[in-house]
């Protein structure tokens, strides 16, 4: 779960090698501090054991009562939780703020594990639009194929589709790392401003529209690019991360990232951070 | 909203109406100001089956004017005295409600225009469908509703489209409903999801050509869009491809012909369709939960992409 904190630009975080971008200008950028995650927790959040281990069956529940009962099931320790029949039903999994061990065995309907921070989650299906929108930290890992705008607006996390996704995959994220083993659809990236994507597969038209900022890496064919994204140079260190990344997503673990593309922003539309806040409001 | 389902059994039939009936109802989230069947029965292919009304649901939140049923007794006596004068014999009649009509009709004429033209020439009557296999019937309310109306569950058939309806550019009517059939086309119906921009042009330029419109409901553009197509010569899949740019706006679409179904989907890829397909079924709707309502074992489905267009045959 992420602790939020302004730090120096020499923070510990850098200096491990979790940060290595230098920005210029002026930034509202804010650091991971390692050191204070461990203190950091939720409202209402609970201290599970992930040995602690229960099924639940949410065939004749509604989304509500399942993500009730979950959280019920939290409240009394259980930090792995097995969620059986959940037959393509709508928001399920939403809001949880806690560590967790959660399984889905079956697919997922709209908004799936959406503003979520903290859970690792695995989904023995398919998911349908918005799958972990808005995730905060953690893990998701999808091991059929998800609908589009999947992880629209994440703020960090990593989120893990085995199959193929989607349309405007990313859009808008400001954080975290999407992985895509497959195909992904049209406007990939759209408007994203922060985090990596990464696809092994094609990607539709318009990849990277509007990018503020961040980077997509492109393993298969590129439809069209979208307004202001470009080409920039794979170097080693793009080359080592994404294997890391790969490896430990247990995806695509043989594909040779030499030959990725990588896109990112031209920054021809990204003039925000030389400006004050008054001109801000007047340019947006 | 609006949420859109179809299903086609390859090589075999199957209880099409309870089953779409399941999908559309597990879509009624999605709107339930009306809602439409295109359901493609086993018959001996013999007669025409034309599905129409002459009047509207005046209930359940209608937009449409009260009118005495007596009206809907006199329309149908010019339509039966029409289709004598046509030298078509009806077969079979059933009036399932006072302003609905489904006859069998004994009727040897490849082309439908003439016939269609003089029907819906006789004012407040709309044919909903013709031909030797589809049956449209929509009406006010939700799956449910309509079917137990319509007593839909016992349809037995190949394949079959359906449309659940939030009204938002147009009235909360019959006319308005989905699914439109592809006029003067036996057999040919749509469904759609989403928006179209242009379509006041493309009207105006379709009915230039002769094509008709009943509504205006920018759905029905796609039936007469892909109607024209075919009137000309394109194949029903060269029509769809042709949509994806003579169409502008978002919109996921199904149309079904006597012996296929196929969809569409626009380069924005704004509007949502789950698709599952096997060896003797394909299923598709808005959301996953309507495929989940005749396949609820677990299942492989995807998202088809942008600009996507695919066609199967029974």
């Amino acid at each position: 779960m992420a602790n939020l904190k302004t730090v120096s630009k020499k923070s510990k975080a850098q200096s491990m090698g979790m940060h290595t971008e230098v920005l210029t200008g002026r930034t509202q950028q804010k650091f991971f501090n390692p050191d204070e995650a461990e203190n950091f927790y939720y409202f209402g959040t609970y201290d599970v054991d992930f040995n602690k281990r229960t099924d639940l069956d949410v065939k004749d529940m509604t989304a509500p009562e399942a993500n009730k009962e979950i959280d019920n099931l939290m409240s009394q320790g259980y930090g792995t939780i097995v969620i059986k029949n959940p037959q393509g039903k709508h928001s399920l999994g939403v809001g949880i703020l806690n560590k967790l061990n959660l399984i889905f065995e079956g697919s997922l309907g709209y908004f799936g594990m959406g503003s979520c921070d903290g859970p690792i989650v695995r989904i023995n299906g398919r998911v349908g639009w918005s799958c972990a929108e808005n995730l905060m930290a953690g893990k998701v890992v999808i091991e059929k194929n998800a609908g589009s705008c999947f992880g629209a607006a994440i703020r960090g996390g990593d989120l893990i589709c085995k199959g193929s996704v989607g349309a405007r995959t990313g859009i808008d994220m400001k954080g975290g790392t999407i992985i895509i083993g497959g195909d992904a659809g049209a406007f990939t990236g759209f408007m994203m401003q922060r985090g990596r994507i990464i696809i092994l597969g094609d990607v539709g038209i318009n990849l990277g529209d509007s990018m503020y900022d961040g980077t997509i890496f492109v393993g298969g064919e590129i439809g069209s690019y979208g307004s202001d994204a470009v080409d920039a140079e794979l170097t080693k260190s793009d080359q080592d991360w994404l294997k890391r990344k790969l490896k430990v997503a247990e995806i695509g673990e043989n594909f040779d990232v030499s030959k990725m593309k990588k896109i990112v922003a031209g920054k021809k539309l990204w003039n925000y951070d030389n400006l004050e806040p008054t001109e801000k409001k007047g340019a947006i | 909203m609006c949420g859109i389902a179809g299903l086609i059994h390859r090589g075999k039939s199957s209880n099409v109406g309870s089953e779409l009936q399941g999908m559309l109802q597990a879509l009624k989230h999605r709107g339930e100001d009306s809602t439409g069947y295109a359901l493609y029965g086993d018959t001996d292919g013999k007669n025409f089956i034309m599905r129409f009304k002459v009047g509207e649901n005046v209930g359940e939140g209608s937009s449409s004017v009260m009118e005495d049923v007596s009206v809907y007794d006199k329309r149908k006596k010019i339509v039966d005295e029409t289709l004598a004068e046509m030298g078509a014999k009806i077969v079979k009649e059933e009036r399932t409600l006072p302003y609905s009509l489904r006859y069998e009709i004994d009727y040897n004429v490849k082309d439908l225009l003439e016939f269609s033209q003089r029907i819906e020439s006789i004012p407040g009557v709309e044919i909903l469908s013709m031909g030797k296999s589809l049956e449209v019937i929509k009406d006010l309310g939700n799956a449910k509703m309509v079917c137990d109306r319509y007593s839909l569950d016992k349809v037995v058939g190949t394949h079959a489209i359906g449309h659940a309806r939030m009204a938002t550019e147009s009235g909360v009517d019959i006319k308005s409903a989905h699914p439109f059939w592809g006029y003067p086309f036996s057999d040919v119906s749509v469904v759609h999801n989403g928006q179209l921009t242009n379509y006041w042009n493309n009207r105006r330029v379709l009915e230039n050509k002769g094509m008709r419109f009943m509504s205006e409901c920018d759905s029905e553009l796609i039936a007469v869009y892909l109607a024209e197509k075919m009137r000309d010569g394109a194949t029903l899949e060269e029509g769809m491809k042709a949509s994806l740019t003579g169409l502008d706006g978002v919109f996921t679409y199904f149309v079904a012909t006597k012996d296929s179904l196929g969809m569409a989907k626009d380069t924005m890829a704004a509007k949502p369709l789950v698709l599952y397909e096997s060896d003797d079924l394909v299923a598709m709707g808005s959301e996953e939960i309507a495929i989940r309502s005749v396949l609820p074992q677990e299942i492989d489905t995807y998202d088809p992409f942008d600009g996507e267009v695919k066609v199967w045959q029974i």
